[in-house]
């Protein structure tokens, strides 16, 4: 599926989301320098890299989140599935039903549980109670919090724990079926108990969705990605299998920061 | 140590208990105030005969006792009442020449439709058409109460005339209509005038035989005597109460106590408003603020929604922003200017022009009205509610904007389904306060359409209803016209008590209702933890 080329950037087959020749401009300031690589379908990919490298901002341009940031300037494409997505005919919101996302700090609406997961689905449409409730049934399952909240799907979501907030958030994204889930830290501000939980619904999810993870744990990226990219400074340095870049990254710059020697 | 003591910040903590206290105690004082002057108002007090020294008598209400300035002696006042008689409701008097005091038994107050209120003595009943009730105390009471029939008749007469006269006023306007579009000798107009006269005719007769009942009514009289002797004939349809507040059970007094209460809640105002009751103004209250809110609550949230949600931020958002809290700091003479300006003489005038050419120069919409004045009131409050509205957005996280529009949500969908349930309490202690602002404001109601007394209501039974371009009457200008414009402020002054007192519980409803709405959606809406 992948063959090494001569640079420590792998190329990815037939890639999901396909990234060429990115570059992103905050006002003056050069966000993204010319980041050029491809995303595999239903694996895990993970960004890693120092604070401020632009991981989050790469991962915001896929469902393009940041559309609402002034001053912002892209160039070059964003393909998914071969689609360019900051084309002006494509509809925004179609989009963002095919990828969803999962923040740093879980948001839940003020609502009850069940009106939590619904919502997508009642966006798009569906008003049939017998699909919200079958909807609502399977995502909190796949999402590994049924168990626990299935007694009190009409109370409110606030009386959540994080990690259970946070689950939640998964199940919404999951619930209006994309096809990428990106997600921003999910972790960083959970417990430990709670993150292995997460990272077991990570786990499970993979082979059935793309997900794409910027994380700062450099042994979560270790643990649930199967591609990982390193970034620094807005360029991407390195990118290959989790297994290799961990093992023998082939750059000076990727082993110093995997080895805590940096960053 | 005191460096301590001063550090640790006791002080500072009594400082801001002293600022609390003192806003609490100046705000209990003025309800007290209110309070203890309205309550007492229509409780029956005891009627004092005091004989003074150079053999007069003098019949009334004790009022309040107070030291002559200067000296060391004292006077009271009396309510004497019997203005038909002495020309004035209150009487001082030195202490010192009063050789005693009582409070006769039989004494007996009666409440009239004219010149205030009458304390005497009942000697003679003269009554036509009805047997003549047993003599004893409650003679009078019992025939007034026999002549209330009689008297609703004639009441009835009243209003059947005054529907009339709407009628031929309604075909007076289509009449003038024809005429102004150059319209003659149509079946149609014909038969409008000939409408017009068979009522006319009705309208004699009907005031024919009110004049004739009513005179026959008012045949029927009391004589009564004052306390120095002298006689005075009062008929009895003019009594609307009489009462022996001297030999008054603890009951009765309570039983009249509801009365008057009911009075004044639910009936027109007598006297140039200073008796009676204060429906007309109460009512006119209620529906100014529900119209006021109606037309200034969409606008502002709407305006609020624009400016932080839509509008790019820059230095025109800024300026407008700046202008919009400002405008809280404007006279409210100068709205109620505006609206006569641009309300009532541009918009109503254009208006007329437009739809009423036919009534000119009579102005239908080109002046002052409710309309106008909830319109003026809500350009009034409506920066309050903007300024709530942006503040109440402002402050949700924008990670729960996100969230809604990584879930494919359209800008709108966030808004209507997310934002706005959330930003609901904020906005409606925002509308709160905007209420409580314009159930207390006069000044601009004065000159866009609040009239001393009103002929009718701006809702009733006659097509269409509403009549938004009706003057009405409100118990903020209520208080100040009895207060200050009455010919009688004296006598005005226990119903200016009772009119504040009244507008206060209404705005203490209007808001608590709103409140309990706001703590509602507060549950429903509140974000912990995010």
């Amino acid at each position: 599926m992948q063959k090494k080329t001569d640079t420590a950037i792998i190329r990815i087959e037939n890639p999901q989301v396909e990234i060429e020749g990115l570059n992103l401009y905050y006002g003056s300031s050069q966000a993204l320098n010319n980041l050029s690589f491809g995303i595999p379908a239903h694996q895990v990919t993970a960004l890693i890299g120092p604070s401020g490298c632009g991981k989050s901002t790469l991962l915001r341009c896929i469902n393009r989140m940041n559309d609402l940031v002034d001053g912002l300037r892209l160039e070059g494409l964003i393909k998914i599935n071969g689609e360019n997505i900051n084309d002006p005919s494509l509809d925004v919101i179609e989009l963002r039903r095919k990828v969803g996302m999962v923040f740093q700090k879980w948001n839940p609406f003020p609502k009850s549980i069940y009106e939590n997961i619904v919502y997508g689905l009642r966006i798009a449409g569906i008003q049939d109670k017998t699909v919200l409730d079958e909807a609502a049934e399977k995502c909190l399952k796949r999402a590994a919090l049924w168990d626990e909240v299935k007694d009190r799907l009409h109370q409110s979501a606030m009386g959540l724990s994080g990690g259970q907030m946070q689950r939640l958030c998964i199940a919404r994204a999951i619930a209006v079926s994309p096809e990428i889930i990106l997600m921003d830290e999910p972790c960083s501000a959970l417990d430990p108990r709670s993150t292995s939980r997460i990272e077991d619904l990570i786990r499970e999810l993979r082979g059935e969705y793309t997900i794409i993870i910027v994380t700062h744990n450099m042994q979560q990226a270790a643990r649930i990605s199967d591609y990982t990219a390193y970034m620094y400074l807005g360029e991407l340095i390195e990118y290959g299998l989790t297994q290799t870049l961990f093992t023998m990254p082939e750059k000076k710059e990727t082993e110093d920061y995997i080895t805590g020697r940096f960053g | 140590m005191t460096k301590k003591f001063w550090r640790q910040g006791e002080p500072f903590v009594w400082a801001t208990g002293l600022a609390l206290s003192l806003i609490l105690f100046l705000t209990m004082l003025l309800f007290y105030v209110v309070m203890a002057n309205g309550l007492a108002v229509f409780w029956p007090k005891k009627v004092a005969l005091a004989t003074l020294s150079d053999g007069e008598h003098i019949l009334g209400e004790i009022v309040q006792e107070e030291t002559i300035p200067g000296t060391e002696k004292k006077r009271i006042q009396f309510k004497i009442g019997n203005r038909d008689l002495y020309g004035l409701d209150f009487k001082w008097v030195d202490t010192s020449s009063i050789v005693s005091l009582s409070f006769p038994e039989n004494v007996q107050v009666l409440e009239r439709q004219e010149f205030g209120n009458f304390y005497g003595y009942l000697s003679e009943l003269e009554v036509k058409g009805i047997s003549p009730p047993a003599a004893g105390s409650n003679s009078l009471t019992q025939t007034i109460a026999a002549l209330d029939s009689r008297k609703k008749e004639v009441d009835l007469l009243g209003k059947k005339i005054a529907n009339l006269n709407r009628r031929v006023e309604l075909i007076d306007h289509h009449l003038s209509k024809a005429r102004y579009s150059k319209e003659e000798n149509t079946p149609a107009l014909a038969a409008m005038q000939g409408e017009k006269q068979g009522l006319k005719t009705e309208f004699e007769a009907l005031v024919s035989i009110l004049g004739e009942k009513a005179a026959a009514l008012a045949t029927n009289q009391a004589i009564f005597t004052d306390a120095n002797g002298r006689t005075k004939a009062i008929a009895l349809p003019n009594i609307v109460r009489s009462y022996q507040p001297n030999s008054m059970s603890f009951l009765a007094k309570c039983t009249y106590y509801l009365e008057r209460l009911r009075e004044l809640l639910f009936d027109e105002p007598r006297e140039s408003n200073t008796e009676g009751g204060l429906f007309p103004a109460i009512f006119g209250t209620v529906m100014l603020i529900f119209l006021m809110s109606i037309l200034s609550f969409p606008l502002g949230v709407l305006a609020g929604i624009y400016l932080r949600e839509y509008a790019k931020d820059g230095w025109l958002v800024k300026m407008v922003r700046i202008a919009v809290n400002n405008l809280a700091g404007i006279p409210s003479i100068v709205y109620g200017i505006f609206g006569l300006g641009f309300f009532v003489y541009g918009i109503g005038g254009g208006i007329d022009q437009l739809f009423f050419p036919e009534r000119l120069p009579a102005p239908t919409f080109g002046t002052g009205g409710i309309l106008w004045t909830s319109l003026t009131l809500g350009l009034l409050t409506v920066p309050v509610v903007i300024v709530a509205t942006e503040e109440a957005l402002g402050s949700i996280p924008p990670g729960i904007r996100e969230g809604s529009q990584a879930l494919a949500a359209t800008k709108l969908q966030t808004l209507t389904r997310i934002l706005l349930p959330m930003a609901s309490p904020g906005i409606l202690t925002g509308f709160i306060l905007a209420m409580a602002r314009a159930a207390g404001e006069v000044a601009p109601l004065m000159i866009t359409g609040v009239v001393k007394l009103a002929p009718a209501l701006p809702l009733d039974g006659v097509f269409p209803y509403l009549h938004l371009d009706r003057k009405f009457m409100h118990l903020g200008f209520h208080i100040y016209d009895i207060g200050f414009q009455s010919p009688n402020v004296e006598a005005a002054k226990p119903m200016v008590y009772v009119t504040t007192l009244l507008l206060i519980l209404i705005v203490l409803a209007m808001t608590s209702t709103a409140i309990h709405l706001r703590n509602k959606m507060r549950q429903r809406h509140s974000v912990v933890d995010v």
